[in-house]
């Protein structure tokens, strides 16, 4: 039984063990449907022309893997950013774990998708806002189908999330293979704030596949930072589905810094839904051996007067593989539009791809609209040139290619997620040297 | 200290080194000088261990070993600087940074722990007086941005951090207003000592007025054709370079 069998019949396992109020349910059940009629993107599909999930498809995946629950906090408190204060929402194989995490309900709500799903209380935001940005392709219908855990966060009026938030999502693999599907709403509402860190981890070595959703409202005035963090292992793969809605004068960032994993995909769309929005993407993807990177952006400028910054740059080594497609639609209302694109990679191997288009659809006549994309190499004069000062070789390479992510890396606001960050890095370019600038 | 013998370089099969003999000795202070296209950059490219040369012939010794199978950074973990004639921009490093990681590096192929940060800062501070670098300046990113004259100095400042065995000044002069040619000169004087030596390449004579050469050495066309003491700069300043170009021919 192929994959797409296999989940269109555990379907009504699920549906038969999840409760939900009854407009969950008639968006899950009409999910299903869009799923089975559009199923698993193929190649053939221009959006995925360069990325194939055909291999990955492949594996015998667990749709309900079960929980590990002997996780202890000492060995997985790498994985978090532990030098500062956050709430944490955590999950083990696609379950909540309760003694991982620190949730909150005063003035705020940083908590469970599940909960938020079924209790009354939270029953309008949900009506409101479930499944209101996601679209409706394959994957995010198969997410939507199978939606029931993830993290819920309700930021109200003027209320400023007073630390960051971390979700992460584990898996210790304890069936041979499993795929996970997370689903996490995020509604911040007029002048209010939050930040927050997202990581998903696999704990072994087994196949793990993730189809994650996730919906962000920033109301007017909102201020919204994301920051997601892709360094999981070699087996694991990550298909990231993410929605922003903005409306006036909000400002939201998405910064993706993609370092490990088998296949990542990223689906980022902003939608600007009103005046003087600011949406800004960012991502540094540094991969090697056969890992494959698709970063896969839209900015949908649909009102006058709001700007976009778009900035990505890729290291590729070995055989890997990297994708950016960067979609920016400009609609014919959306004058004095300013939007901004830039894509740069360094190929450090000669057996290393990167595929990268623009793609700008300007109905509008008066905005302002700058795309960019180079694809180098290393500047050997300036290697020569760091080298002769005692720099080793492979250090002074490292020490380039940082600088040349650290255009991304200067807008990080946590400072003790940029350092952990610049570790990152330093570990997976090989050396020991403090970057810090 | 430094010992070249019968040194025959090219790139990319074109010879322009054809035979260099040239011993410096602790404490003596070198000027090679030479019309555009006699091979002095490449000789200092050669010294400090440029890949892009191909060393067909002769000799480079320094300190008694042999250092043609170095790497770039050995030579400088060894104690050879150079000062490059166009130093090269570095976007996103910061001065300190850069300065940090150089020493760091070199001390660490000695087998000896980091600098502390304190002793660092302060050595920082003190070398960057002594070139009368803003502290400012130190935090901008390697030579982005930076003037000739900015450049040059910053170049003899890392010089000043890394105290050189053997410094080789590659057209250090060129694109320095007298001002920063004497803040430059200044530096290169003060770090000066009877361990040390300095190869000043330069065009003119003029930067030799502030370092005095102990020893002064024409290259025309790949070779070494006149050496001589401080006074044969003063007359090549005079005579100009065709007047060894008619001797030779």
């Amino acid at each position: 039984m192929d994959l797409k069998d296999k989940l269109l019949s555990s379907f009504i396992v699920f549906e038969n063990q999840t409760e939900g109020n009854a407009y969950v349910n008639d968006v899950r059940n009409e999910a299903i449907k869009t799923f089975e009629t559009k199923g698993f993107p193929t190649k053939k599909d221009e959006a995925w022309k360069y990325t194939s999930l055909n291999k990955i498809l492949k594996e015998d995946y667990s749709v309900f893997p079960k929980k590990e629950d002997a996780l202890d906090y000492k060995d997985v408190k790498k994985y978090f950013i532990h030098d500062i204060d956050t709430y944490k929402i955590v999950f083990v194989d696609g379950k909540y774990s309760s003694h991982l995490s620190a949730t909150t309900h005063d003035g705020i709500d940083v908590c469970l998708m599940s909960a938020a799903l079924t209790k009354p209380k939270y029953r309008l935001v949900i009506e409101n806002y479930f499944n209101k940005a996601a679209t409706t392709d394959g994957l995010s219908s198969l997410n939507t189908a199978f939606s029931k855990e993830g993290a819920y966060i309700h930021i109200p009026k003027n209320k400023i999330a007073d630390k960051p938030i971390q979700i992460i999502h584990f898996s210790t693999g304890l069936e041979c293979a499993s795929m996970l599907q997370p689903r996490n709403l995020i509604v911040v509402e007029e002048n209010a704030h939050v930040q927050i860190i997202e990581r998903h981890q696999s704990l072994t070595s087994n196949p793990v596949l993730t189809n994650s959703v996730t919906e962000i409202f920033a109301k007017k005035r909102a201020i919204v930072d994301y920051y997601k963090i892709q360094n999981d292992v070699q087996n694991a793969s990550l298909i990231d589905n993410t929605f922003i809605k903005q409306k006036q004068e909000s400002f939201a960032s998405v910064h993706t810094f993609s370092f490990g994993g088998k296949l990542t995909r990223n689906n980022l769309n902003f939608y600007q839904e009103g005046e003087r929005i600011d949406s800004t993407l960012k991502g540094v993807t540094i991969i090697g051996n056969k890992q494959h990177v698709d970063h896969n952006t839209l900015v949908h400028h649909i009102e006058p007067n709001c700007e976009s910054h778009q900035d990505y740059k890729g290291i590729f080594s070995d055989s890997a593989t990297g994708v950016f497609n960067g979609k920016v639609v400009v609609e014919k209302e959306a004058q004095k539009t300013n939007a901004f694109q830039a894509n740069n990679n360094i190929l450090v191997s000669d057996k290393a791809t990167i595929n990268t288009k623009p793609q700008l659809e300007i109905f509008a006549d008066d905005v302002k609209c700058s795309h960019g994309c180079t694809i180098g190499q290393l500047d050997e004069s300036a290697l020569f040139y760091m080298r002769s000062r005692g720099i080793p070789e492979k250090e002074a390479k490292a020490l380039l290619m940082y600088a040349f992510s650290n255009n991304v890396l200067s807008s990080v606001k946590i400072p003790e997620l940029k350092q952990r960050i610049t570790k990152i890095i330093a570990n997976q370019l090989g050396v020991n040297i403090g970057f810090d600038l | 200290m430094l010992k070249i013998e019968n040194l025959h370089a090219s790139v990319e099969d074109k010879s322009i080194l054809k035979g260099i003999n040239l011993e410096v000795k602790p404490g003596e202070v070198h000027a090679i000088m030479g019309p555009n296209g006699s091979g002095k950059s490449t000789l200092s490219s050669v010294i400090a261990g440029k890949e892009e040369y191909e060393v067909s012939e002769g000799s480079i010794i320094f300190d008694g070993e042999d250092i043609e199978e170095l790497a770039a950074e050995e030579r400088a973990h060894k104690g050879i600087f150079l000062s490059f004639q166009y130093p090269v921009e570095i976007p996103g490093v910061s001065v300190t940074n850069f300065i940090k990681t150089a020493i760091n590096e070199t001390r660490k192929a000695k087998g000896l722990e980091d600098m502390p940060a304190k002793d660092m800062l302060k050595l920082i501070r003190e070398k960057s007086d002594l070139l009368e670098i803003d502290r400012k300046f130190l935090s901008r990113s390697l030579n982005e941005g930076f003037s000739g004259g900015e450049k040059k100095r910053n170049e003899i400042f890392q010089m000043a951090m890394l105290e050189p065995k053997l410094a080789i000044l590659d057209e250090t002069d060129s694109g320095l207003d007298i001002d920063a040619l004497r803040i430059v000169a200044n530096g290169v004087n003060k770090l000066k000592s009877k361990d040390n030596a300095v190869i000043v390449i330069t065009h003119y004579q003029r930067l030799l007025d502030y370092i005095v050469p102990d020893f002064v050495h024409v290259l025309h066309n790949g070779k070494i054709v006149k050496s001589g003491t401080k006074e044969l700069a003063h007359e090549l300043e005079e005579k100009g370079y065709d007047w060894i170009k008619q001797e030779m021919a």
